[in-house]
């Protein structure tokens, strides 16, 4: 039967097809529907979302070592969090095959950085394959399974954003049992001490040799002959812009792209008057092919940073249909993102300026507020940063700021990795301020459940988990509670804070919007003769609301009746439905 | 005919507008008359009101998931500015299809940037006769203020060659069953303009 699937939901398929008894994957764009597509439709796997990419990995390997076949996924930046496991996972090797999934961001859609991790695949020295559809992405997920029993090591399957969200035309197949495997107790394979390690490592570089030959013979690497006065080397998603962009040429398109299939390459070179190679973001494959003495152009022609795109690789490559570059449309107003009306981030983020307080931030939907009107958040680095730069920042700024760091993160990110830094601010005294703004939720990535949710990804209750009870017990004494969106309330919470000395927590606790639609109420509206235009209700950012000459409006097909706007405006202009104007 | 042969449509609105459900249905379609397709959208930021397009591709056999500058055969725009935003990427001879309707961006609610008010003039200046429609009146004369993407699929149906039971059968298969009547009287009366 064909369909049409995304990469993700076809890696999904392909992994319920090659028997996989486990997944486990920390949200992340552009990889998170590869478990929700997992745990909404193969209820045969065990899934869970894990609390950090690590962890994720970690669970993965242990279930490998039980002999099932077992699956992690993440976001590139993850892989960043899980290659500690990672790199003495590639030693030990593998019991049931265990591919992780690294879902890389060119052009940083939803990321901050666009790091090329098909260099973690030559760093660990373990196989990757490129997926460049989503056939190949549900073939390619199932073979790495095998791949990986047969060589026995984890397998990298490098996808990025437009493999993972682009959706084609997907041949389903049937589930297949994994190999009969048992857990086998072997220190010597799975026992890392420096003794046993040093003999993993040369098993490693004898698998590189093998994997090196294999490269040579997989399907998946393959000359597509056409006219012979150019040929282009392609992987991934590269390839169909490179092939849409010269259909005439000659290819060789690479599936397996580590360890490199180096004879093929020469073959295809000798074959071809001039060759290139196409590669997103870093020069991977050019690099090696240089290093060999291979004559080659690539990142001498076509850019580093970005996605590449067809009119990209072809004017890069000097064959542009002449169409001019792009319009200069003059200055149009651009649409950023912007935090959601009725958001509880607004009402915190309002009490944090009001507080004049210096911001570290962190990764989640609350990074919008750095974008005006709000430009309340100062840094964002990666997962649970906010804590730790805090920590460092409190101990040389200068003046009255010094008692006015604050660390916000959310509850996702404070579990991913928040809680060993708030345990490094208790041990060495850090004057910061902690807010865990609890949204109830993994909200950035889609609502995705977490340990402080009580629910898992398979629709289990658990104990939420106790974010007041947690950060006591590592030794903060002064932890508060507080509803952001009652503004007084948490600008008297945020004041009391940042007065105590030593660090401090303030669980910012309301759900997001999409998580407890029961608090969708009526929308506001304005009574224009008694709005001044002061502006204060425009300068919270939300977009519901905008001013012209005479008052602030509220668009009521956007207000969710959150009444913070209500709150903070000095003339009471904002009719609340339901309650007497000037009551 | 342009060199790849496929029929490349763009869609471009603004997140919450339908354009992603939109996408599926028409890539659905595609599948469905025995076409290769491909569908690439950028979501994550959707949710949050930020700009979205949507990529649908078909005909014989599709490479590149997006669409190139200069390449589209039609235009699905959700509305003004974002439809002069990716003017762009119509073929010369491509049709846009248009919505008239306005949404600030938050540049604009929040009194950084006026928008603009010849949009619509820019926009007829640049496309080759775009095909302008109200389509949030007309999905709310529909029934749901939400199938402003059903018009303008509508608006699209007359220019493809998909049968109009094809189209019933995949706005069927993706809208909730009590929305469909709403949805099938928006994608009609799109069809008519």
């Amino acid at each position: 039967m064909k369909t049409i699937l995304s990469g993700n939901g076809a890696v999904a398929r392909g992994v319920y097809e090659a028997g996989v008894e486990v997944a486990a994957a920390y949200p992340g764009t552009p990889s998170t529907e590869i478990l929700e597509e997992i745990a909404a439709n193969y209820s045969e796997i065990y899934a869970e979302w894990s609390v950090n990419e690590k962890v994720a990995f970690e669970v993965a390997f242990g279930a490998s070592l039980g002999g099932k076949r077992a699956l992690a996924t993440m976001k590139h930046v993850g892989v960043n969090v899980a290659a500690d496991a990672l790199m003495t996972a590639a030693y030990t090797g593998v019991n049931g095959g265990m591919v992780l999934v690294s879902a890389d961001d060119p052009g940083m859609h939803s990321s901050q950085n666009e790091q090329d991790n098909r260099y973690f695949a030559r760093m660990a020295k373990i196989p990757m394959l490129e997926p460049s559809d989503s056939q190949e992405s549900k073939d390619f997920a199932a073979f790495g399974f095998e791949l990986s029993e047969r060589f026995d090591t984890p397998v990298m399957l490098r996808m990025t954003t437009r493999i993972c969200h682009g959706r084609s035309i997907v041949e389903l197949g049937e589930r297949k049992a994994g190999p009969e495997l048992t857990y086998k107790k072997n220190p010597q394979k799975y026992v890392m001490i420096p003794a046993y390690a040093r003999m993993r490592h040369e098993f490693v570089e004898k698998r590189r040799l093998e994997l090196e030959t294999f490269a040579e013979e997989f399907p998946g690497n393959r000359i597509e002959m056409g006219d012979p006065s150019i040929g282009i080397i392609s992987s991934g998603v590269a390839y169909q812009y490179a092939r849409e962009a010269f259909p005439e040429v000659s290819f060789l398109k690479l599936g397996f792209s580590n360890p490199l299939p180096l004879k093929l390459i020469r073959e295809f070179a000798g074959k071809v008057e001039k060759l290139y190679v196409v590669e997103e973001l870093e020069p991977f494959i050019e690099e090696q092919l240089r290093a060999v003495g291979l004559e080659v152009h690539g990142k001498d022609l076509l850019p580093r940073t970005g996605e590449l795109s067809p009119e990209i690789i072809r004017q890069s490559l000097g064959k542009g249909n002449g169409k001019p570059a792009a319009t200069d449309l003059g200055d149009l107003p651009r649409r950023p993102p912007v935090l959601c009306p009725g958001c509880p981030h607004r009402g915190l983020f309002h009490a944090l300026k009001k507080a004049r307080a210096t911001v570290t931030g962190d990764i989640g939907c609350y990074t919008l507020s750095a974008l005006p009107p709000l430009e309340m958040m100062d840094t964002c680095v990666c997962m649970g940063a906010s804590i730790g730069v805090a920590q460092g920042l409190v101990r040389t700024i200068g003046g009255r700021q010094k008692d006015r760091i604050v660390a916000v993160l959310g509850d996702s990110t404070f579990i991913h990795s928040g809680i060993p830094s708030l345990v490094n601010a208790v041990y060495n005294k850090a004057n910061i301020t902690v807010v865990i703004a609890d949204n109830r939720t993994t909200a950035m990535t889609g609502q995705q459940e977490n340990p402080g949710t009580g629910q898992t990804l398979q629709g289990e209750t658990v104990p939420e988990l106790d974010f007041e009870g947690l950060s006591r017990s590592i030794g903060v004494t002064h932890v508060t509670t507080v509803d952001p969106l009652e503004v007084e309330a948490c600008e008297k919470v945020i004041r009391e804070a940042l007065a105590h000395s030593g660090p401090s927590v303030v669980v910012a606790r309301r759900a997001c919007i999409f998580v407890d639609r029961d608090q969708w109420a009526a929308p506001l509206d304005v009574d224009s003769a008694a709005c001044d235009n002061c502006k204060r209700c425009i300068r919270i950012g939300c977009p519901a609301i905008s001013m012209d000459d005479v008052s602030a409006h509220v668009d009521q097909h956007l207000c969710l009746g959150c009444e913070l706007c209500a709150d903070i405006c000095p003339q009471d202009a904002f009719i609340i439905p339901g309650v007497k104007e000037n009551a | 005919m342009k060199a790849n042969g496929n029929t490349d449509i763009l869609l471009a609105g603004v997140g919450g507008q339908g354009i992603v459900l939109a996408s599926g249905i028409l890539a659905n379609i595609c599948l469905a008359a025995g076409y290769d397709v491909k569908q690439s959208e950028v979501h994550g930021m959707a949710q949050r009101g930020g700009s979205v397009t949507s990529h649908v591709r078909f005909g014989e056999k599709v490479n590149s998931p997006t669409i190139a500058q200069g390449e589209a055969d039609y235009m699905l725009g959700f509305e003004l500015l974002e439809s002069l935003r990716w003017t762009d990427f119509l073929a010369q001879d491509g049709i846009a299809i248009v919505n008239t309707q306005k949404i600030d961006p938050i540049t604009v609610s929040s009194g950084a940037m006026e928008y603009p008010d010849d949009l619509q003039e820019r926009i007829q200046a640049r496309c080759n006769q775009p095909v302008l429609m109200d389509a949030f009146t007309i999905a709310q004369e529909a029934g749901s203020a939400r199938a402003v993407n059903m018009a303008l699929l509508g608006g699209l149906s007359k220019h493809l060659d998909f049968p109009l039971e094809v189209w019933e059968k995949g706005i069927r298969n993706r809208v909730p069953p009590k929305t469909f009547d709403a949805n099938w009287t928006a994608f009609s009366a799109g069809r008519k303009l």
